[in-house]
């Protein structure tokens, strides 16, 4: 298991090397937007893993619920924190770019805002996990994820229509459909590096989760005999 | 021997017994209605607008005010019955609990729907309003918007006693979910007072949430009333 852990960790950082490369030197400058746009290769990837991420936490809920399992609600958790994470990289990266290229930081475009509200729904689910306490924690944290996600495709729908009512504040916002053989290398490369990553965290916060579990039984458990020994 | 009493009349029973809780205490219905009166009148300090501006806005700002306040009544609902630890009597009696799911909810909505017929009166006054487009349209919009809040909010309510800050908590944990809702009743007043769009898409949409989140609801509540 160690040895596997560490070579999954070093591919890691091949990948994240190899990426970067191909991000800041192999990709072509883009014509209008120059250099700021390689930042574009760390956010589609980590806006991917995020989403991703989300759906299995959704998928750990549902489990846990059905199940009962600890390692379905470990999942859940680490799940949600990577996810926050990732999605928190997007929501940083973006202002970053659109700053110079829009001339603002922020819009209330759809995919903006979709992102910033899916975004706060999963801060609150770790915000419930952090004020609940006791053996009741999971079952709450599973209803609250199911409904997180079932949320996002009203969310979707909301904001779009909410968006395509009004007129759009910016022009080109998007990336456009035709992406240099290169650029896509780039943002293949950097989403094999960032899934990869992402995983990694996922490992981690899985196996705390799973410990922190053992060690909290542990303790019931030795209290438990503490007191019955004192008892005889 | 007599049959067990349906889901219908234990749900019928014990709104009953809240409503009459609620008839002889009135504790929900004055903190609301007061909080939502000091909402309005900060706002309106906070905003002075001329008839047509405030025909946009006050669709906003009465959700706005109507959500604050039903958070208020939402935090009641439950620690009336963690007091006297009627939650554990509720746990083991055979009654389902989705019966007691929605007796919550249709309390809360009656409460709620009370607090609006008592409000939008005093928003007409305070801003100065004329509806544009069809008033029974704004009645349907409220129905639907009503029930959304306190669907979710009924629900989350029940998670959030379970915390540590539990007034603090309802709110953080039913905002998020509920911005869409939000979205909708809020654009669909504004299209409906303006007469500028069509409500119907908003209207669907609330619809569409009231549904699914109702039928979510009812499903996990038997899991998180019982976690122990």
């Amino acid at each position: 298991m160690k040895i596997l852990f560490k070579s999954c960790l070093v591919l890691t950082a091949l990948l994240l090397g190899y990426g970067f490369c191909q991000a800041m030197y192999i990709a072509p400058t883009e014509a209008t937007m120059g250099d700021v746009q390689r930042i574009f290769y760390y956010h589609l990837p980590s806006a991917w893993v995020a989403f991703l991420l989300f759906f299995v936490n959704f998928l750990a809920s549902v489990w846990y619920l059905i199940r009962r399992s600890v390692a379905a609600d470990a999942m859940a958790l680490a799940s949600a924190e990577v996810g926050v994470s990732f999605c928190t990289i997007v929501l940083i990266t973006g202002p970053i770019w659109a700053r110079p290229i829009w001339g603002i930081w922020w819009t209330w475009d759809a995919r903006l805002t979709s992102t910033l509200v899916l975004w706060l729904i999963y801060v609150s689910y770790l915000v419930l996990r952090h004020y609940a306490s006791g053996g009741q924690v999971p079952v709450l944290a599973a209803a609250l994820g199911i409904f997180g996600f079932v949320d996002v495709p009203i969310v979707y729908m909301a904001i779009r229509w909410f968006r395509t009512q009004h007129p759009q504040p910016v022009i080109g916002g998007g990336q456009g459909s035709g992406l240099d053989p290169t650029m896509w290398h780039a943002v293949l490369w950097n989403l094999a590096a960032f899934a990869m990553l992402a995983f990694m965290f996922v490992w981690v916060r899985y196996r705390q989760a799973i410990v922190e579990h053992e060690l909290e039984e542990a303790h019931a458990q030795a209290s438990l005999d503490y007191e019955t020994e004192g008892a005889q | 021997m007599t049959s067990a009493p349906s889901l219908w009349a234990i749900t019928r029973r014990s709104l009953v017994k809240d409503l009459r809780l609620e008839w002889r205490s009135k504790d929900a219905i004055n903190s609301m209605l007061f909080f939502a009166l000091l909402v309005v009148v900060i706002f309106s300090f906070g905003f002075d607008p001329t008839a047509e501006e405030s025909r946009k806005i006050a669709g906003g700002l009465l959700w706005v005010a109507i959500l604050f306040a039903t958070v208020v009544a939402l935090n009641q609902t439950w620690t009336r019955e963690i007091r006297n630890q009627v939650m554990d009597a509720y746990r083991l009696s055979p009654a389902p609990p989705q019966a007691l799911f929605l007796s919550k909810t249709i309390g809360n909505f009656i409460f709620v729907s009370i607090l609006e017929v008592l409000m939008v009166p005093l928003f007409v006054v305070f801003y100065n309003l004329r509806s544009v487009g069809p008033v029974w349209q704004l009645l349907v919009v409220a129905l639907l918007a009503t029930w959304a809040l306190v669907v979710n909010g009924t629900f989350f309510a029940a998670l959030s006693i379970r915390t540590r800050s539990r007034e603090i908590m309802l709110p953080l944990i039913l905002f998020p979910i509920s911005i869409p809702a939000l979205l909708a009743m809020v654009d669909a007043t504004t299209s409906i007072l303006t007469g500028d769009n069509s409500p119907i898409f908003w209207m669907r949409l609330l619809a569409v949430y009231d549904l699914v989140f109702t039928t979510v609801s009812l499903v996990l509540f038997e899991p998180v009333v019982n976690a122990e």
